[in-house]
C-alpha cells in the first residue's frame, strides 16, 4: 500500500497532465457538435459584452463606407418600389393577403466579431433568443450570403460562417437550375468549392452561382458568389472553383432570415421519410 | 516566490488582453497567428510546483478559449506545452544548472539558450493546437506549414518582449 502511494506520489506529474488534458479534449469534443453547450453559452453571453464594446469604437472607422452602402441599397430599394407601383394599374385585381403568404422574416443585427482566419469561424451577432433569433436561421448581407444562426443565448447569437469547413450549402448555377453542394475549401475568405455539378451541364467562368432553396433554412436566389474555374474530378462530375460574392473581411450589418414555414417542411419531410 | 505573484498576475491580464484583442485580430495571408499568450508558461521561475505549472496553463488556456469560443482548444495545447516544460528545462540546462534567484528569461541566460529553449516549447505548443484545429490529418502540409510559420512570428515576438523586460528592470 506505502510503496503504491510513492509510486502515485512519483508520477503525480503525468498523472495530473493526463487527468487536464482529458478534461480539455473532452471539453472540445464536446463543443463540436453542431448544438451549443451551456458553457459555450456562458462564455457568449460573457465575451459579448466585451466585444460590443469593442465594436463599438470599430464602427466608427468605417462609418463613411458603411454609409454609402446604405444609400445605394436605398436606391436600389426605391426603383423596386417605383417598379411595382407602375404595373399595379390594372384596374381589376383579387386581393392578396400578404401576411398569409408570408414565408420569410427579416431582423437585421449587427455583428460584434468575426473572424476568417480560422478552419471553423463563427460570427457573433448582437441579437438573441429575445429578438426572435433561432438556430437555424440563415443570415445574409446585401442580398449575398453570410452563413447560418448555430445557437442563441438571450441577447446574443452565434452564426456558422460560410467560411467554416463544417457548413455545406445546396446551390445552383443561375442559368441552367443544375444544383450541388458547396463548401470551403480553407483556402481564404474569397473562394469555395461547388461540387457535383454533373459533366453535360453548360457552364462556364464567371457564371452566377445562388442557393438552391432546396432546404427549410436559405429562401431560394441568394447569391454566392462567381464561377471562376473548373475542372473535371472523378469522371463524372465537376469541380468548380467559386468567388465569394460576400467580403467577410469588411462585413458589419446582416439580415437574419426566419423561415416560417420551417416546422411544416421539416414535418413532411420527416413523415414522407417514415414512409419509406 | 511570493514577491513575484503581482507582477505574474499583471502579465498574464496583459497578456490575454494583448492576444484577445491585438493578435488574435491579426493574420498575414490566411496562414500566420501569433500566439504570443505562451510566453506566460515560458517565464514562470524553475521553481514552480510541477502541479501549479499545470493548473496555470490550464488556467491561461481556458482564459484565452473563453474569448475565441473554441472551448478546449487552446487549453489542451497548453497544458500540453506546460507539461513538455520541465523536461525541455532538464534537456537543455546549463553544465553548473540553473542558480537561484533567476528566471528562466533572456538576460539571465543568453539568446542562444533562450531562442533554443522557447522554440522547442512554442513549436510543440504550435504544433498540438494547430492539428487540434483542423482535426484532421487530409490537409497535413497546409497545417504544417501553418504550424512553422506561425511559430517563427511567435517566436520573434516573444523575443522583441525579452527587451522590453530588459529595458523595465534598468529603471
Amino acid at each position: 500500500m506505502k510503496s503504491l502511494l510513492n509510486f502515485l506520489l512519483r508520477i503525480h506529474f503525468l498523472l495530473l497532465f493526463i487527468l487536464f488534458e482529458v478534461f480539455s479534449i473532452a471539453l472540445l469534443l464536446n463543443n463540436n457538435h453542431f448544438h451549443k453547450t451551456r458553457f459555450v453559452n456562458f462564455s457568449r453571453q460573457f465575451s459579448g459584452n466585451f466585444y460590443e464594446k469593442i465594436d463599438d469604437l470599430k464602427k466608427y472607422v468605417s462609418l463613411t463606407e458603411e454609409n454609402q452602402r446604405l444609400t445605394e441599397e436605398n436606391t436600389r430599394l426605391l426603383n423596386i418600389l417605383e417598379s411595382t407601383y407602375k404595373s399595379d394599374e390594372i384596374f381589376f385585381r383579387s386581393v392578396n393577403d400578404t401576411t398569409l403568404n408570408q414565408t420569410y422574416k427579416y431582423t437585421s443585427a449587427r455583428i460584434v466579431n468575426n473572424s476568417v482566419n480560422k478552419k471553423h469561424n463563427f460570427l457573433t451577432l448582437n441579437k438573441g433568443n429575445l429578438q426572435g433569433l433561432r438556430p437555424e436561421m440563415a443570415v445574409v448581407s446585401n442580398g449575398s450570403i453570410v452563413g447560418v444562426v448555430k445557437g442563441v443565448s438571450k441577447n446574443y447569437s452565434t452564426v456558422i460562417s460560410l467560411l467554416n469547413l463544417d457548413l455545406k450549402i445546396s446551390a445552383k448555377v443561375k442559368k441552367n437550375g443544375y444544383f450541388g453542394s458547396l463548401s470551403w475549401d480553407g483556402k481564404g475568405y474569397y473562394s469555395a468549392t461547388l461540387n457535383e455539378i454533373p459533366l453535360h451541364a453548360n457552364i462556364q467562368a464567371g457564371d452566377t452561382i445562388i442557393t438552391s432553396g432546396y432546404s427549410s433554412i436559405y429562401p431560394e436566389g441568394i447569391l454566392i458568389g462567381y464561377i471562376e474555374s473548373f475542372k473535371e474530378k472523378s469522371g463524372s462530375f465537376f469541380e468548380i472553383k467559386i468567388k465569394l460574392s460576400t467580403d467577410f473581411k469588411n462585413l458589419s450589418n446582416v439580415n437574419v432570415i426566419g423561415n416560417l414555414k420551417q416546422n411544416e417542411i421539416v414535418d413532411i419531410e420527416s413523415q414522407a421519410n417514415k414512409n419509406d | 516566490m511570493i514577491k513575484l505573484i503581482p507582477r505574474y498576475l499583471i502579465n498574464f491580464i496583459i497578456l490575454v488582453l494583448v492576444q484577445v484583442f491585438v493578435l488574435n485580430n491579426i493574420q498575414l495571408g490566411g496562414f500566420v497567428n501569433p500566439y504570443l499568450y505562451v510566453l506566460f508558461i515560458l517565464i514562470l521561475p524553475f521553481e514552480i510546483p510541477s502541479w501549479l505549472l499545470l493548473f496555470v496553463a490550464f488556467f491561461l488556456g481556458m482564459s484565452i478559449d473563453l474569448f475565441s469560443s473554441t472551448i478546449g482548444m487552446h487549453t489542451s495545447a497548453t497544458v500540453f506545452m506546460a507539461f513538455l516544460r520541465p523536461y525541455v528545462l532538464k534537456l537543455i540546462s546549463p553544465r553548473d544548472g540553473y542558480e537561484s534567484e533567476t528566471l528562466p528569461q533572456l538576460k539571465y541566460y543568453g539568446g542562444a539558450w533562450f531562442i533554443r529553449y522557447s522554440a522547442i516549447l512554442i513549436f510543440a505548443h504550435h504544433l498540438f493546437l494547430f492539428y487540434i484545429e483542423v482535426f484532421r490529418l487530409s490537409s497535413f502540409f497546409t497545417t504544417f506549414v501553418r504550424v512553422v510559420l506561425s511559430s517563427l512570428f511567435t517566436i520573434f515576438l516573444v523575443l522583441i518582449s525579452q527587451y522590453f523586460f530588459r529595458r523595465d528592470r534598468r529603471k
